[in-house]
């Protein structure tokens, strides 16, 4: 099993190598540079300008920039904010927990909604209740979430004035009040989220468990004489969850990636809104920071997922 | 197919009921798929909005850029079908110019995915060896990469020189099709390498390779044929994705100039006019759903149609 995990693990390195390369490069191809607005200052003398290029090292050759760009990436130091004027990693980790927070609710609520729908519509397919969340579990698939997100808003904000539409990291509440009034700003961008996830989540749950419903052992559970409760907990559910929780961990980084778009509907102060922000400040240092953190995320969830389902389906340790 | 008219000159015409209905795997493929009531109506739809898109604007020749504060706002009405923006400007107009750059990238992106993809998968599947490692390498590298964050990120980098380059519309329409399709080759190529591993063995390979076709032949003339059934169902929700991705990066207010009127960049706009307009976030946001539902249920019909195992349960009575 360590085998496994070792393999696993050497592995991704070499991916993150190659994602840092991909990053770099694209950077190093870009035109214009850090330095730009001083061309234009008349105050800056052009010696003055070639100097603080050599001093910051972008005359170097391109290897030797990657180098120390790495080097620095992994000893954590991530640069200086153009904008901001703080060091990007406090910057990020400002902004990361507002962000875990969002998205790690939305998956779990995601699969909270799609596990018993998706195992019960299979248990009784093309059923009612089998076709209408097929049906609706589509539409609401292809529905985008700046769709949803703004329907949601025209609703629950505009219509009903039943919620907020704008997240507050400062509220000013406290106790029950402070958390009555997060649960009314999160259900939204939460929501929408979540019931993405839910739509695709409970197709993949329906297929998985349909595949397992028919083996052959289940056949034996219920011969056997447990009731049908214990026969779908313990068996046919546990078996089926093994595709799906590689799919849920698989799918992480695509929630991080939908969630920049939920962040700039709703205003929620997370990592993807920061990115947003900086691409419209040209704030350069911010956004390769950024973009190093999803890919290392989509590196990371990948690992997990192939350990999950190592660990989960007792077949695959046998390699 | 010629074994079936052989039987029948021999036996005499069979009955009506046992006629053969098609003779080749298209035919065959086009009546499972009629046989799907969504994925007909989804054609139906999509046939619709690309005639509304294309024909569109050369029936209705309001123009999509007529300032007009008096009728700002206004929800719709006979003047305008679809209402008006914040400026007066029709929205019908403006939508059915969106629709023809929106489709326009989706099908682009598509191609450059499938070309791309299929020619990858192609030449790993039939060079094999260390061409195939260094390719599946490659693929994985690139399945690793966020989409959305490496997206923004070129078109932040690459915007303002290709639009001196090749002028502001045609330069980021470039931009945005090459990467979005350059971003979405990866199950393509794994796809095919895997068609191409399994046709390989195939009989009738072999025996064009015993009559002595070259490679190039086999590849072009037998293998690709076969392997672009699962190619096709790809394709189809390729478009939606890329017409999805598109209209994401216009919402995000960086996709095409401010004054292209795509989907996404009019409910860009109209996301802080939701409560004088919604019908303005409401049309666009519905044409968007719309197009992408009816591609879903397409590509569901012909996954269906074109699945090679219920080809091989064919029977002639249906």
């Amino acid at each position: 099993m360590s085998k496994y995990f070792f393999r696993r693990l050497l592995i991704s390195v070499p991916v993150l190598l190659g994602i840092s390369l991909v990053l770099f490069t694209v950077l190093a191809l870009a035109p214009g540079d850090p330095f730009e607005e001083l061309a234009t200052n008349p105050n800056v003398p052009a010696e003055v300008r070639a100097n603080l290029r050599t001093q910051y090292g972008l005359d170097d050759p391109v290897h030797v920039r990657y180098l120390r760009w790495f080097a620095a990436m992994l000893r954590g130091d991530w640069g200086f904010s153009f904008v901001s004027r703080v060091n990007v990693d406090t910057l990020i980790l400002q902004r990361l927990p507002t962000t875990l927070f969002v998205l790690g609710t939305a998956q779990l609520l995601a699969i909270l909604i799609a596990l018993p729908i998706g195992t019960y519509s299979a248990m009784r397919p093309y059923s009612l209740f089998d076709q209408l969340s097929t049906t609706l579990a589509f539409v609401w698939f292809s529905l985008p979430t700046f769709f949803t997100g703004l329907l949601f808003i025209l609703f629950f904000s505009i219509y009903l004035d039943w919620l907020p539409f704008i997240y507050r990291a400062d509220l000013n509440a406290t106790g029950l009040g402070w958390l009555r009034d997060q649960a009314r700003q999160s259900i939204m961008p939460i929501g929408v989220l979540g019931l993405f996830q839910a739509a695709s989540l409970t197709r993949f749950v329906r297929s998985s468990v349909l595949d397992v419903i028919r083996l052959d052992y289940i056949n034996t559970a219920r011969a056997k004489g447990l009731s049908e409760r214990v026969t779908v907990v313990k068996h046919v559910v546990r078996n089926a969850l093994i595709p799906v929780v590689t799919l849920v961990a698989l799918q992480i980084p695509l929630i991080f990636t939908g969630g920049i778009v939920t962040e700039q509907i709703f205003r929620v102060p997370g990592i993807g809104s920061l990115l947003i922000a900086s691409i419209l400040a040209n704030d350069t240092p911010v956004i390769m920071a950024i973009t190093f953190v999803f890919s290392a995320l989509v590196v990371l969830f990948n690992l997990l997922a192939d350990l999950l389902y190592g660990w989960l389906d007792p077949r695959i340790s046998y390699r | 197919m010629s074994n079936g008219t052989r039987v029948e000159t021999i036996l005499g015409a069979p009955p009506a009921a046992l006629a053969p209905a098609s003779d080749t795997l298209w035919h065959e493929a086009w009546r499972r798929f009629r046989r799907h009531r969504l994925a007909l109506i989804g054609a139906v739809i999509l046939l619709v909005m690309v005639t509304a898109v294309l024909a569109g604007p050369l029936v209705y020749r309001v123009p999509i850029d007529a300032i007009d504060f008096k009728a700002k706002l206004k929800g719709p009405s006979w003047a305008h079908p679809l209402g008006t923006d914040d400026l007066g400007q029709d929205l019908l107009a403006r939508m059915l110019y969106g629709g023809r750059i929106s489709l326009a990238v989706g099908v682009a992106a598509m191609l450059i995915a499938i070309t791309l993809g299929t020619v990858v998968g192609a030449v790993a599947g039939q060079v094999g060896g260390a061409v195939d490692n260094a390719l599946m390498r490659v693929t994985d590298l690139f399945l690793s990469l966020p989409a959305l964050p490496l997206l923004l990120l070129v078109v932040y980098l690459f915007r303002d020189p290709l639009k001196k380059a090749l002028g502001p519309e045609a330069g980021l329409f470039v931009l945005i099709v090459v990467v979005i399709g350059g971003l979405r080759w990866m199950p393509v190529a794994r796809l095919v390498r895997a068609q191409f591993l399994s046709l390989r063995e195939k009989e009738f390979v072999e025996a064009a390779k015993a009559l002595g076709a070259p490679p190039v032949r086999q590849v072009a003339r037998h293998i690709l044929p076969n392997a672009v059934g699962p190619v096709i169902v790809i394709a189809s929700l390729d478009v939606a994705a890329a017409i999805l991705q598109e209209s994401t990066l216009s919402f995000l207010g960086l996709g095409f100039p401010p004054d292209i009127p795509t989907w996404g960049r009019i409910l860009f706009d109209a996301k802080d006019n939701l409560d004088f307009a919604p019908h303005w976030a409401i049309f666009a946001g519905t044409a968007i759903f719309l197009t992408v539902l009816s591609i879903n249920y397409i590509g569901d019909g012909l996954r269906d149609a074109l699945d090679p195992r219920k080809v091989l349960t064919h029977s002639r009575t249906s």
